[in-house]
């Protein structure tokens, strides 16, 4: 069955969210449930919300050497906050589950083929 | 091609395409398959005769020829069906019924009809831009080759070219699936579908200019896939109510414009020239939605092209019923454009000043680039006596208008106003 990428975008930095404040919990509870639902229907690969763009780190391999740098790999004011893989009949059913995973986490979200297995 | 083939083409390539992706799961082989069928066409007819029933001819033809070569290329075969098959389901590739036999095609013909409403949800899926819908509609739905399609839209056979190219692989890589919506889905997925078709008419429509470029008639196109969608849909009074707004808009194209390829504005429009079939079958469509009586935007638009069509002359016209209508397409509908067209209405049913006062009512900035507004407003201004602000509106309308037919028209009003002043 093919499998998608849904992630979660938030327009800006979110290395000074709240975590105990009644929105952000709020969020978790609906994400959960969400998690829950794609559970039971057999379409859960994987998934899970990300630290801030801020605390990663970005490696390249060149000729042999492995050189690290501080940041985000994409210099851009977006940053991706988390992500599902599921697995989806088509299309329209991942856009589905993709509509309900943009209210569970009141924003936007994206949704990606993967490449063929 | 020769003229036989070519009508038979136009009228059969869409429903050929459709039914063979389902069959071969692929659009890119469903297409190369249909052409081979007529290139085969092209050779056999003129000697052998057009078959009695040509649709079903091409459609086994195509399939016999692909199914032929997938087997040819059976390596690739497995795996590239297995990995780019659009979702579709039935018709196994087993039994191949014989073109020349006419009794086995009309069984594959019946199938056809589901075939042509799947094809126009996958051209007009909601995760394409709306150009790419556009341009897949007119290419797998209406035949149509990418220059023709370019010229349609006046933009480069290249741009085409790429947004038809993306558009395909972004369903295949998607796995987008080939078949109508689900009823939970279809009344959105159907308003995306309509809507694709009336930017197809209204294209055409507007592009009538006397220019002398041969553009494609994209009204024609848009009216016949109208028609398509109602006979597979007749249910849906919203379909109906697109293909009579078409009908109602088509039929005053012959007085829209003057011997020199000018527009005429409705209220002046030598309403004798209307083409009174297409009004006929415009008014029964519209009458058939008002008795099912589940109203909607297009069923609304329908309604007023209708009241339009029943004055005799301009000054006739029931203005209190339009205004009427479009306070209750504004309400399913409420943005500027329809906002705009209220306005202009009231302005006729309580005077120019009643039409300005509810332009200045309107949230303006999202109309600012949009030259109907300008032209509008131009007119109603110059109506009020106000030449100056009036000259001024359509030196604005002038400059946003993308059509010479339009904007002829626009600049004689501007310079009889501006004569007038002096």
């Amino acid at each position: 069955m093919p499998q998608y990428l849904i992630s979660v975008w938030h327009d800006g930095p979110y290395d000074d969210l709240d975590v105990s404040s009644p929105e952000v919990q709020r969020l978790f509870s609906q994400v959960s449930a969400f998690n829950a639902s794609l559970e039971q229907a057999g379409a859960w690969v994987f998934g899970t919300g990300l630290r801030p763009a801020s605390s990663a780190t970005v490696v390249r391999a060149t000729g042999g050497d492995v050189s690290m740098t501080d940041g985000p790999y994409a210099e851009t004011k977006e940053q991706m906050g988390g992500f599902w893989v599921i697995l989806a009949a088509d299309l329209d059913a991942a856009l589905e589950w993709a509509g309900k995973a943009a209210a569970a986490c009141e924003g936007p979200v994206e949704v990606r083929p993967t490449e063929d297995a | 091609m020769p003229d036989a083939l070519t009508e038979v083409f136009r009228r059969e390539a869409g429903r050929c395409t459709a039914t063979l992706i389902r069959v071969l799961g692929d659009i890119d082989l469903a297409e190369d398959a249909v052409a081979e069928a007529f290139a085969i066409a092209a050779e056999q007819w003129p000697t052998r005769g057009v078959p009695p029933n040509p649709g079903g001819w091409i459609t086994t033809t195509a399939r016999n020829r692909a199914i032929d070569r997938l087997r040819r290329e059976s390596s690739r075969t497995d795996r590239y069906l297995a990995s780019h098959r659009l979702q579709a389901d039935d018709m196994a590739p087993d039994h191949l019924p014989d073109p020349d036999d006419s009794g086995s095609l009309d069984e594959l013909v019946e199938v056809v009809a589901d075939d042509q409403l799947r094809l126009m949800f996958l051209c007009c899926h909601p995760a394409l831009a709306p150009d790419a819908q556009v341009a897949l509609t007119l290419r797998l739905l209406g035949g149509l080759d990418t220059p023709e399609i370019a010229r349609g839209f006046l933009v480069s056979e290249a741009t085409v070219a790429q947004r038809i190219v993306r558009a395909k692989r972004k369903l295949r890589d998607n796995h987008a699936p080939y078949r109508v919506p689900a009823a939970a889905e279809l009344p959105d997925r159907l308003h995306t579908v309509l809507a694709i078709v009336y930017l197809i008419y209204t294209e055409g429509h507007t592009a009538t200019s006397g220019d002398g470029l041969t553009r494609v008639d994209l009204s024609r196109e848009a009216i016949r896939l109208g028609r398509v969608l109602t006979e597979l849909m007749p249910d849906e009074p919203e379909a109906v109510g697109l293909l009579a707004l078409m009908l109602l808009t088509e039929a005053r194209r012959p007085a829209r414009t003057d011997v020199d390829g000018s527009m005429i504005r409705l209220a002046d429009q030598d309403r004798t020239r209307w083409d009174r079939t297409l009004i006929a079958e415009g008014h029964a469509l519209v009458r058939a939605c008002l008795r099912r009586d589940q109203p909607g935007p297009f069923q609304i638009q329908a309604a007023i092209a209708a009241v339009h069509a029943d004055a005799v002359t301009a000054d006739e016209t029931d203005w209190s019923q339009i205004v009427t209508l479009y306070d209750q397409l504004y309400a399913r509908r409420p943005n500027p454009v329809v906002a705009l067209n209220r306005a202009v209405a009231v302005a006729e049913l309580h005077g120019p000043d009643a039409g300005l006062a509810a332009l200045t009512a309107l949230d303006v900035l999202p109309l600012e680039g949009y030259q109907p507004y300008h032209a509008a407003r131009a007119d109603l201004l110059a109506r009020a006596g106000r030449r100056e602000a009036a000259v001024a509106a359509y030196d604005r309308a002038v400059e946003l208008s993308g059509n010479p037919a339009e904007r002829r028209f626009l600049e004689q009003q501007r310079a009889t106003l501006a004569g007038d002043r002096r």
